[in-house]
């Protein structure tokens, strides 16, 4: 009866504690990331201290975390939301990119004062990126065309049309490769915090809008009827057709909210960080860094947003390990380890349940 | 049941373990300042790269050995910051800055911006950046240093021209901007002063990472009866000397001796020594002599460009006389190298 006790108690933990999972999965990762350093001949734990105060030493520097994992958070928000409705969205990357540049067109070829400005440019970012995104969905409900390999194509689209953008000589800046910047009154910054952070330290607005995005989310999907037909589409599709729900349609929807995620993400960053658009020569990962985002978060508002933070700390800080010449490939490894820990943790959870089902019927014989 | 589950998750630890550990080698590290120990404080010099990064087998590393080399020769103590997203330029000077380096490079036309702005945000801080020119406009805590591309591009031209047996030779470029034209239209001079008649296939790749693009473009070009290719695409070029090993056709490499890559198809580098002009510049820093608000030209003349010398493996030597011939009219001035597609032009 003991014995049973301790393992029903060590069951608990691990089955039902998602959260406690997750950390254990960051440790694990931590772990591995150490014994990769240790074999590339550097001490781990110096290693591992010069990310610490890479992150934490200077309140610059929690700036520059919280400014880095800013379009983590909405870029992750949009896999997560569309992965509660049943779809797997690995467009927010091109999203990113035409919020991105929807909002830096809108930033400088319109002249308004910085109270319509502003709002004009990340609304005009994320509706841009909504309609884009709709049209994955659409090519679904529509056609039945797989939102993933229509998300992928069109991830190469807003690239080239980014760029194509970019080329032409009213938007160009004369001598580099990028756009001209955006007007001031289009620039959400802080400027008032520059003082104490200093003048390179780009301090905005984005982290409280993406918050507030992400608490609309999670109020839209679990108290709305709206939020609750996507998600029951997300369950099971013909139960909710069964029921009523218009599928079709709920999948355009679904799209295009996720889409405007991810644009939302790329109009922040151009009105906080970049200020322009410049010529891709790859994808820049910010949609892609957003699926793990959304997976270490387990999928939940409010995860996306620490798991965020930790992956715009692990990459900010991680790049310091520099300093005594540990590569960056180690921090990749490192997010790499946590990802598979915590997806592994999913394949624990299944086989002990089959297991306890095994048991259950062999109890019955 | 728990210590079969604990079973399970100590042995995918330690497969991770393994997996992780036969990923790249780290580039070696050396104990700063340990060699030798002068009597002040070691100079500081560290380097932000584009997002090549510091292994791209061009560019990046090149002038990661010039610092490393200076770290060897002149004691200085040595760095670098890879960046992953143009948005980590900024971040990594940051990180250099607060490390209390003595000079902060910048590698790479992209990051002119982003080396400006830090200038001035950082009045006290030395800057130097590769391949981009301010003019007038140089702050005066910055040095641009930038090179003749178009020199040796003329050069391996020239060769190129010379050697082909099918009259037509094929450029891969990067991406389609000023300097990368440099290399373009020097190339393009080389192989028409060699032959007239032959015929140069060009395109760009936009990009400097996509090995795979390397590869098909190459392959396209090989089938359509080029014989030589001219990189000049960072390590998108790396996938067409690929090809050029697998089918036995030549190629012509970029910024560093790109011949050990493939020994017997490169059968030449148009060379940019990045390490030299990273070198001299420490060199400069550590007499003194820190030329900031300058631009500083690296041509033939300098030593800042030549072409390989494996060359004379598989060039033969008739056509490396002659190549000779001509860096000493360059040099002379008797020779002007194209840079762009108007000077080009007008050359006709």
């Amino acid at each position: 009866m003991e014995a049973k006790t301790m393992k029903e108690r060590i069951k608990n933990l691990f089955l039902n504690e998602t959260l406690a999972l997750t950390i254990l999965s960051i440790i694990m990762g931590l772990l591995v990331g150490a014994v990769v350093i240790y074999i590339s001949g550097y001490r781990p734990l110096e290693a591992y201290r010069l990310m610490l105060d890479g992150i934490f030493s200077r309140p610059k520097y929690l700036a520059w975390t919280v400014i880095r994992s800013t379009p983590l958070i909405l870029t992750g928000l949009s896999v997560a939301f569309a992965f509660r409705t049943g779809l797997f969205n690995i467009g927010v990357e091109g999203q990113f990119i035409i919020g991105a540049l929807a909002a830096t067109l809108l930033g400088y070829f319109l002249k308004l004062p910085a109270i319509l400005h502003v709002p004009v440019v990340f609304f005009g970012g994320a509706i841009a990126a909504g309609l884009w995104g709709a049209i994955a969905g659409f090519l679904k409900s529509k056609f039945g065309v797989h939102e993933v390999i229509a998300t992928i194509m069109l991830n190469w689209m807003a690239l080239y049309l980014s760029n194509f953008a970019v080329e032409q000589e009213a938007f160009k800046r004369k001598g580099t490769e990028s756009s001209h910047d955006i007007h001031e009154t289009a620039k959400i910054g802080m400027d008032w915090l520059k003082e104490s952070l200093g003048a390179a330290t780009k301090v905005n607005w984005g982290i409280v809008i993406a918050i507030i995005m992400t608490a609309l989310i999670a109020y839209l999907l679990f108290k709305t009827t709206v939020g609750y037909e996507l998600r029951a589409v997300g369950f099971n599709k013909d139960a909710a057709q069964y029921g009523g729900i218009n599928v079709k349609r709920s999948i355009v929807l679904s799209m295009a909210i996720a889409g405007a995620l991810g644009g939302a993400a790329g109009a922040l960053h151009v009105m906080g960080v970049s200020y322009h658009v410049s010529i891709l020569a790859a994808m820049e990962g910010y949609g892609f860094n957003g699926i793990a985002v959304s997976l270490i978060g387990n999928n939940t508002p409010f995860g996306v947003i620490l798991s965020a933070l930790l992956f715009g700390g692990l990459t900010y800080g991680g790049s310091k390990m520099q300093l005594i010449g540990v590569p960056t490939e180690v921090i990749n490894i490192v997010i790499g380890s946590i990802i598979f820990f915590i997806a592994t943790n999913r394949i624990f959870r299944y086989v002990l349940k089959c297991l306890d089902r095994k048991k259950l019927q062999k109890g019955v014989q | 049941m728990f210590k079969k589950t604990m079973a399970l998750l100590l042995t995918m630890m330690l497969l991770a373990g393994l997996v992780a550990g036969c990923g790249p080698k780290a580039p070696e590290q050396q104990q700063p300042g340990e060699n030798n120990a002068p009597a002040e404080k070691p100079l500081k010099i560290a380097m932000v790269t584009d997002v090549g990064g510091v292994n791209d087998r061009s560019f990046n590393q090149s002038a990661w050995e010039g610092l490393q080399r200076a770290q060897k020769e002149l004691g200085v103590q040595a760095s670098y910051q890879e960046s992953k997203q143009e948005a980590d330029y900024a971040t990594n000077i940051e990180t250099l800055v607060d490390a209390e380096n003595d000079l902060i490079w910048g590698i790479g036309f992209l990051m002119g911006e982003t080396i400006k702005t830090a200038a001035q945000n950082y009045p006290d801080q030395k800057f130097a950046i590769i391949d981009y020119a301010y003019g007038d406009e140089t702050p005066e805590n910055v040095v641009g240093v930038v090179f003749k591309e178009e020199e040796p591009s003329y050069l391996v031209g020239y060769i190129a021209g010379k050697m082909t047996k099918t009259n037509k030779v094929g450029f891969i470029g990067g991406m389609d901007f000023p300097v990368i034209h440099k290399f373009h239209y020097g190339y393009l001079a080389g192989v028409k002063a060699a032959n007239p008649n032959v015929e140069v296939m060009v395109q760009y790749a936009n990009s400097f990472t996509d090995e795979a693009k390397g590869r098909s473009i190459a392959e396209q070009m090989y089938a359509n009866g080029a014989d030589i290719i001219f990189h000049a695409a960072g390590a998108t070029g790396n996938g067409m000397i690929e090809v050029a090993r697998e089918k036995g056709k030549y190629a012509i490499g970029v910024d560093k001796d790109q011949n050990p890559d493939a020994p017997d198809n490169v059968i030449t580098s148009a060379m940019k020594r990045v390490d030299n002009a990273i070198f001299n510049v420490a060199k400069d820093l550590k007499d003194g002599k820190y030329a900031g608000g300058e631009t500083v030209v690296y041509g033939l003349k300098e030593g800042g460009v030549d072409i390989a010398p494996s060359s004379s493996k598989l060039v033969p030597k008739e056509i490396l006389d002659e190549v000779e011939a001509l860096k000493a009219k360059i040099i002379s001035g008797e020779i002007k190298v194209p840079a762009t597609k108007e000077e080009f032009e007008a050359m006709k």
